[in-house]
C-alpha cells in the first residue's frame, strides 16, 4: 500500500447518499498518508456540520482500505478549510447530471447574504430546460435543494452550492 | 422561573482575571457559579444551537407542508451538528473528560447557557419561523464576527457554520415576508409572534464579564456593532413583510448564566431521558 494506491482505492468508495460519485470526487478526502508499514491515515472533512453520512463514510473508507491491504487505517476529521462544492470536479458534475441531480453553481462568497436568491434558474438535468422553479433550498439530504421543471413536469434535486 | 431584572454584573467573575484553562471561578455571593470564560463562551454558542435544534426537530413529521417539514428537519440537523462541534470543543478546553454527549445529556437546566429565545416552546408555525428569523439574523452576523478569531478551533467552526446559517437566514426571511405580507390571518398571527418573542431579543446583545474575558484572549465580539447590523437586517425584512417592529420594552434575560424559563426543563426532560435511563448505552 502506498499513497497513490490509497487514493485509487478511495476513488472507488461511493458517497452513501449520492452513490454515483466517490468520496474523493465529493471533495471530502483532504489528505492521505501511508507509513512504511502500510498504515494509512485519511483526513476527511464533513460536507455539512450535521451530515449523518459521515459515520457511514468513515466505516466505508476503513473497510475499503483494509480490504486493499492497509495494515491499519486511521480516519481523522477536520473542519478547516470548510468544505465547498467548488471542490467537485467537472467530471463528477457530469455524473451528477446524468444521475438526475443538477450540479452546484459557484459557491457564494463574501458579504453576508442576498435575501433574494441571485442564481438564475437551474437547468433541468432531465430535459435541459431552464423553465424551472426552486421549490425549497432544503431537500432529501442536507446538500440538496428541490426544483421542478415546467417543461418536462419533473421534480429534480440540485446539489446546492455552498 | 423567568429571569427578569437580574443584571449581567451579577455574574460572579472578575473581568480580565480569568484565562482559558483556569479552574472554575467561584461565584460572587449573589451570582451563579461559572466555569472558565472560554468554556462558558463555547457553551453559550453550543447550547443555543442544541436547544434550538431540538425545538426544530419537534416539527419532524408535523410540518404544515412536506417541504417545510423537510426544511425544518434540515435546519435541526445543521444546528445540532454545529452544537456537537462546539460542545466537543468546550469539553476539550475544559479538560475534565466531558465530551459533547456528556455535556448535552448530563447537565441540568441551571448548567445550560442558551439564550431564553431558543428554549421557548415551538408554538405555531409562525412562532417557529419568527423565532428562527430573529435567531438566524443574529447567528449569521455573530459567525461573521468570529471568522478571524485567533482560536483555530472556533474559527474553523465559524467558517463552516456561517455557510449553513446563510441558507437558514434566507429561508426564514422569505417565510417572514410570505406570512407577514400574506393574508390578514397570517399577518396577524406572525405580528403576534413577533410581539411575544421580542422581549427575548435583548439578551442576544448583552456583553458581560465572560465576553470581556474571552476578548482578552482575542475572541472579540463587538456587541453594539452586532446589534446595529442586526437592527438593520431585521428592519429590512420586517419592512418587506409589512410587520411592525415592537416598541423596546422590558427585556427578559438570564439564560447565559443558567436562569431559564420553565420551558427549558420540559425540553431537557424529553431530550435527556433516554441517555439518562441507559447511561453509556451503545447501539
Amino acid at each position: 500500500m502506498n499513497t497513490a494506491r490509497a487514493w485509487e482505492v478511495l476513488g472507488t468508495v461511493p458517497d452513501p447518499e449520492v452513490p454515483v460519485i466517490s468520496v474523493v470526487e465529493l471533495g471530502i478526502v483532504r489528505e492521505v498518508t501511508v507509513d512504511p508499514a502500510g498504515a494509512v491515515e485519511v483526513v476527511i472533512t464533513p460536507t455539512y456540520s450535521g451530515c449523518p453520512a459521515m459515520f457511514e463514510i468513515e466505516k466505508d473508507v476503513r473497510t475499503a482500505l483494509e480490504a486493499a491491504g492497509a495494515t491499519a487505517v486511521r480516519v481523522r476529521t477536520v473542519l478547516s478549510p470548510a468544505w465547498t462544492t467548488d471542490w467537485i470536479p467537472e467530471t463528477a458534475r457530469e455524473k451528477l447530471r446524468a444521475y438526475g441531480i443538477a450540479p452546484p453553481g459557484p459557491a457564494e462568497r463574501g458579504g453576508l447574504i442576498s435575501l433574494v436568491r441571485a442564481r438564475p434558474p437551474v437547468p433541468c438535468p432531465w430535459c435541459g430546460s431552464t423553465q424551472t422553479t426552486l421549490k425549497s433550498e432544503f431537500g432529501s439530504t442536507a446538500c440538496k435543494a428541490i426544483h421542478v421543471c415546467s417543461s418536462c413536469q419533473q421534480p429534480f434535486d440540485e446539489f446546492k452550492a455552498i | 422561573m423567568t429571569a427578569q431584572g437580574h443584571d449581567a454584573d451579577e455574574v460572579g467573575i472578575a473581568a480580565g482575571t480569568a484565562q482559558a484553562g483556569d479552574r472554575p471561578v467561584a461565584g460572587a455571593s449573589r451570582g451563579p457559579r461559572l466555569g472558565p470564560p472560554l468554556v462558558e463562551f463555547l457553551l453559550r454558542l453550543g447550547d443555543d444551537r442544541l436547544i434550538l435544534g431540538h425545538r426544530l426537530s419537534e416539527w419532524c413529521g408535523h410540518g404544515p407542508i412536506l417541504e417545510e417539514d423537510i426544511a425544518l428537519s434540515n435546519f435541526a440537523l445543521d444546528l445540532i451538528g454545529q452544537a456537537a462541534s462546539l460542545l466537543r470543543l468546550a469539553g476539550e478546553v475544559e479538560g475534565e473528560g466531558r465530551d459533547e454527549d456528556a455535556l448535552a445529556y448530563f447537565r441540568d437546566g441551571v448548567q445550560y447557557r442558551n439564550c431564553l429565545l431558543v428554549e421557548q416552546s415551538r408554538g405555531h408555525f409562525g412562532d417557529t419561523i419568527v423565532r428562527q428569523f430573529l435567531f438566524d439574523a443574529y447567528s449569521a452576523l455573530l459567525w461573521e464576527s468570529l471568522l478571524g478569531v485567533p482560536h483555530e478551533g472556533l474559527a474553523a467552526i465559524a467558517a463552516k457554520a456561517i455557510k449553513e446559517d446563510r441558507y437558514h437566514l434566507r429561508h426564514s426571511s422569505e417565510w417572514v415576508v410570505r406570512l407577514g405580507d400574506g393574508t390578514p390571518e397570517s399577518h396577524g398571527r406572525v405580528q403576534g409572534s413577533l410581539d411575544r418573542l421580542w422581549r427575548y431579543t435583548g439578551e442576544l446583545f448583552e456583553a458581560d464579564a465572560i465576553d470581556q474575558a474571552v476578548a482578552a484572549q482575542g475572541i472579540v465580539v463587538d456587541h453594539r456593532a452586532l446589534r446595529s447590523r442586526w437592527d438593520h437586517l431585521v428592519d429590512d425584512v420586517l419592512g418587506r413583510a409589512t410587520l411592525v417592529r415592537p416598541a423596546e420594552g422590558a427585556m427578559q434575560r438570564g439564560g447565559r448564566v443558567g436562569r431559564h424559563t420553565e420551558h427549558l426543563g420540559h425540553l431537557l426532560a424529553t431530550m435527556q431521558s433516554v441517555a439518562r435511563a441507559h447511561p453509556g448505552a451503545r447501539w
